[in-house]
């Protein structure tokens, strides 16, 4: 007499709930890195005395997102590649302002010393001399073809591979110097080569897995350097414990002895052991609401290391119809039924309250408010939104707009022309201010008589190339799309192309495109294609700062903030760091004190 | 009894073999992509992603894919991770004693006091002792981990400064005061979890010695004049503690995937944390790995339990 029923099914809905009920806990997942640019930052400490490596016993880090690998090349997100910055070095890391710093390499090229020709297609690096590898080996200029080519295999599958397009060969002419040879005259000579993207490998440790074997590789856990450090041991999204590389070329440093990378479930965890009971020296990227950081930094056990970043939170219009269905939802040859119309938009835009928004969210803590896309370096941005009457918030003009452009509210106090009803449906990923903006948004154009429908879509769904899911940002089946956008490079090129009409893309080429809003501008492609060709660094200003003003004055994009970077919590003891807005923050922990 | 176990194991392979069809389609279709953390990067454009999926396999029909999973298990292979390219049962080795640390003990001294506070306010029930045990039961079984997690962060980690409240698994035991560390750092997240698991079975045991006491055998050994001890020992105790045992086998394969949300409060590096971040990052062999073990020990402790069952109770007979 079995008292108990048994059954197959039973242990099956055991497993799968479990799976369900832990996929129901898990932590919001971070939004997209906001990259970024830099202005303020606590003074550098003079150099350490030359007695002073090791000196400092151990540096304890605590990232909210665990490093899972160490070959910058393979990695799966920022923080992979900040965890392994300690190790590997690129040929100049990309300063503060913009302007590239020498690593490996002996001087960075520039015109005025004869390393970038002429005609803009060439790239001369001269080598540091006597560099030596981890464990004692020759650095040379072989090592850096190695990697160009490791990174531009395609059965590699490099995450960083975009950095090797348009270059034609790396060749290394003697052991210390290496040649890039670009398709075509480049306005970014240091597209690769600079920054933790372009993080050399050492050839003899990665040579034999450069191929569809790469994931085989020692040296993705264990990479040879000529970093600060290497790798002691390594435990994936748990923790990571370095020692000092003896050969690392700059005497007297590294000052600490070990350091530790600790991940930790999330920033709150990571700013209240950094800046409340002092378990930790430096906590990364504390994505905080204002009204939880404000708290921790008040304490005054730590510093707030930021500076002015790239990225920008806006509110992007959807300009194909996507009220249609089947194979023509969305479609880039179909067009809203009134986010078409300039008027409707501008409508929208004055509607938003961004200085309330950013003020009441951010507090200047981690972001501002902020009418433009491109915030940094200072030299490009605009002055010109400040002005532009799309910025400034007024309800009153906002419902004007609407009643001359013919769209008068019925009965339902919902407006309407030619039997289409003004309905929006608003997405953007899961994340608490986010849902914040949201609320404060629908509520301004709910005033208006615009019925709005809110929806928050996981970010690793939203921003998936997974062709079956229909909440994609690429699809976007939606009229309107919220995320912060940003850039690595000092020279947003790549990001504006993202507005350019040969970027559109609809279902038959599953929707590989980066203009997400379909926008289609004749002008703004002619500014486009003038950059690409353009190398005067003042003209190149000018074009972006005119494509700046061409989005947000035509109303694609409505940027509501920007935000700074990184936003991560120092002891106040510790010296050294500083802000960057285009490398992960330990781009200078060779130089790091207490 | 053999010819029972073998037949369980045999309808076990079809059950597995569900559980991973199961799996492995919820994780298919499920939207995600192992590099939505670069997603609107725009240094790594459609084309690197593609070719990044492509390089995983991801590209090939779902069916296809769980053959090849399902032809590798079969030799013992797990896979390797999306993410860290590892093999996963390297990942979980490495969480593996962690987990049984923090879990294992937990589970351990929780039993440990629900025996004696179920069976003592079974047996006065009603007193005081009673009343206060089903309170603090009540509590342990109804606050969720991670708010008592956080009270003891800030009492303990914030204010009194004892115990640290981040777990460092290179800690190796080697003297007094590095065992004394690793005991430090443990007893947070293990006090958690024994609060949880002590309610839980001191509910259980009190309950079935209730439902024990007004039984006619009791009465009998009672009319007998047996000494009340001498009943609870050999009657009462030995007859209510049978499904409480198999409460207990059916429980331990949790242990194995240890507890997401304790572990993540605590930054303790075991396989729930592992499962989590498996989940949001899309790493499919991971999730597939951890989730399929589980599957192979909660069929196995659940014959396990049937089995416990017969030799434990004498008028049940498997055939």
């Amino acid at each position: 007499m079995d008292r108990r029923i048994r059954a197959p099914g039973i242990p099956a809905f055991l497993v799968i709930s479990s799976l369900i009920v832990s996929a129901c806990s898990q932590q919001a997942t971070p939004g997209p890195a906001a990259t970024a640019v830099a202005t303020a930052a606590p003074a550098q400490s003079a150099a350490p005395t030359p007695n002073l490596r090791g000196a400092g016993g151990e540096l304890k880090l605590l990232f909210w997102q665990g490093p899972v690998i160490m070959n910058p090349h393979l990695s799966q997100g920022s923080k992979d590649q900040e965890a392994a910055r300690l190790v590997v070095e690129p040929m100049a890391s990309m300063g503060p302002s913009g302007t590239p710093v020498a690593k490996l390499a002996a001087e960075v090229p520039t015109r005025a010393n004869g390393g970038i020709s002429a005609d803009g297609t060439t790239v001369t690096w001269k080598l540091k001399s006597g560099v030596k590898w981890s464990d004692g080996t020759e650095f040379t200029a072989d090592d850096v073809v190695f990697t160009y080519e490791y990174m531009a295999d395609k059965a590699v599958a490099a995450t960083t591979a975009s950095g090797t397009r348009n270059i034609k060969s790396v060749v290394a002419r003697d052991k210390l110097t290496v040649v890039v040879t670009f398709t075509a005259p480049t306005a970014v000579p240091y597209q690769w080569g600079v920054a933790e993207t372009s993080a050399i490998l050492q050839k003899a440790q990665f040579s034999a897995f450069k191929g569809a074997n790469a994931k085989d590789a020692p040296g993705n856990q264990k990479p040879i350097g000529t970093g600060p450090y290497k790798v002691k041991d390594f435990k994936p999204n748990d923790i990571i414990t370095y020692e000092i590389n003896e050969n690392y070329r700059e005497a007297g440093k590294p000052f600490f002895k070990t350091v530790q990378i600790k991940t930790v479930a999330d920033a709150l965890t990571a700013a209240r052991a950094v800046c409340q009971t002092g378990d930790a020296d430096y906590g990364w990227s504390l994505n905080l609401a204002k009204d939880q950081l404000k708290p921790f930094l008040d304490s005054g056990r730590c510093n707030n290391i930021v500076t002015q970043g790239t990225s920008a939170e806006s509110i992007n219009f959807n300009f194909a119809n996507n009220r249609l269905t089947g194979d023509q939802r969305a479609e880039p040859n179909t067009s809203h039924p009134f986010l078409s119309d300039l008027k409707v938009r501008t409508a929208l835009a004055k509607a938003i309250d961004r200085q309330t928004i950013a003020d009441q969210i951010w507090g200047g803590l981690t972001g501002s408010a902020s009418c433009n896309l491109i915030n940094t370096p200072r030299e490009l941005i605009s002055p010109n939104t400040a002005t532009m009457d799309v910025c400034k918030y007024d309800l009153a003009a906002a419902n004007r707009l609407l009643d001359e452009a013919g769209w008068v509210k019925g009965p339902d106090g919902i407006r309407a022309k030619g039997g289409v009803k003004m309905e929006i449906v608003y997405q953007t990923t899961v994340a608490a201010f986010r849902q914040q903006v949201q609320d404060v948004v629908k509520k301004a154009w709910e005033s208006l008589g615009v019925k709005v429908e809110l929806k928050a879509i996981p970010a690793g769904v939203f921003f998936s190339t997974d062709l079956n899911s229909p909440d994609t940002a690429s699809k976007f089946f939606a009229d309107v799309q919220e995320y912060a956008n940003g850039y690595g490079d000092p020279d947003p090129e790549v990001f504006l192309s993202a507005w350019a009409s040969e970027n559109i893309k609809g279902r038959e080429s599953g929707w590989r495109g980066t203009n997400y809003w379909r926008w289609k501008s004749a002008e703004y492609d002619a500014l486009y294609f003038s950059l690409v060709k353009e190398l005067d660094p003042a003209k190149r200003r000018d074009l972006i700062m005119k494509m700046n003003d061409l989005i947000v004055g035509q109303v694609v994009s409505i940027p509501i903030a920007s935000f700074l970077r990184p936003v991560s919590g120092a002891a106040k003891e510790l010296k050294g760091p500083i802000a960057n807005p285009f490398e992960g923050d330990l781009w200078n922990i060779a130089d790091w004190t207490k | 009894m053999g010819r029972y176990v073998l037949r369980r194991l045999i309808i076990s392979i079809p059950t597995l073999l569900g559980i991973s069809v199961v799996i492995f389609a919820i994780l298919a279709f499920a939207p995600g992509d192992p590099l939505s953390q670069f997603a609107n990067n725009p240094e790594v454009p459609f084309e690197v992603r593609e070719q990044v999926r492509r390089s995983l396999g991801l590209d090939q029909p779902v069916q296809l894919r769980y053959v090849s999973w399902v032809t590798s298990l079969l030799r013992g292979d797990l896979g390797y991770s999306f993410a860290s390219k590892l093999p996963v049962s390297e990942l979980i080795l490495q969480r593996l004693p962690a987990t049984l640390a923090v879990l294992g003990s937990a589970y351990l001294i929780g039993l440990l006091i629900a025996l004696p506070v179920g069976i003592l306010s079974a047996v006065k029930r009603y007193s005081f002792f009673d009343h206060f045990a089903t309170t603090a039961t009540f509590i342990g079984f109804s606050v969720p981990s991670f708010f008592t997690g956080l009270i003891l962060i800030v009492i303990f980690s914030v204010h009194l400064r004892w115990f640290p409240f981040i777990y460092d698994s290179t800690i190796e035991t080697q003297d007094l005061e590095s065992l004394w560390r690793q005991i430090r750092q443990t007893i947070m997240p293990v006090a958690v979890l024994t609060f949880f698991y002590a309610a839980t079975m001191a509910r259980y045991v009190r309950a079935e010695i209730l439902e024990n006491l007004p039984q006619d055998y009791v009465r009998t050994a009672r009319a007998k004049g047996l000494r009340e001890r001498i009943l609870l020992q050999r009657h009462v105790l030995r007859n209510s503690l049978i499904p409480v045992v198999t409460l207990l086998a059916l429980g331990l394969p949790h242990i194995f995937t240890g507890a997401v949300i304790t572990e993540q409060i605590f930054a303790v590096p075991g396989i729930g944390h592992l499962l989590i971040l498996s989940i949001v990052n899309a790493d499919t062999p991971v999730v597939m790995g951890v989730t399929f073990i589980f599957a192979v020990l909660v069929v196995a402790f659940n014959l396990l339990a049937d089995v416990c069952y017969a030799a434990l109770d004498p008028r049940i007979r498997y055939s």
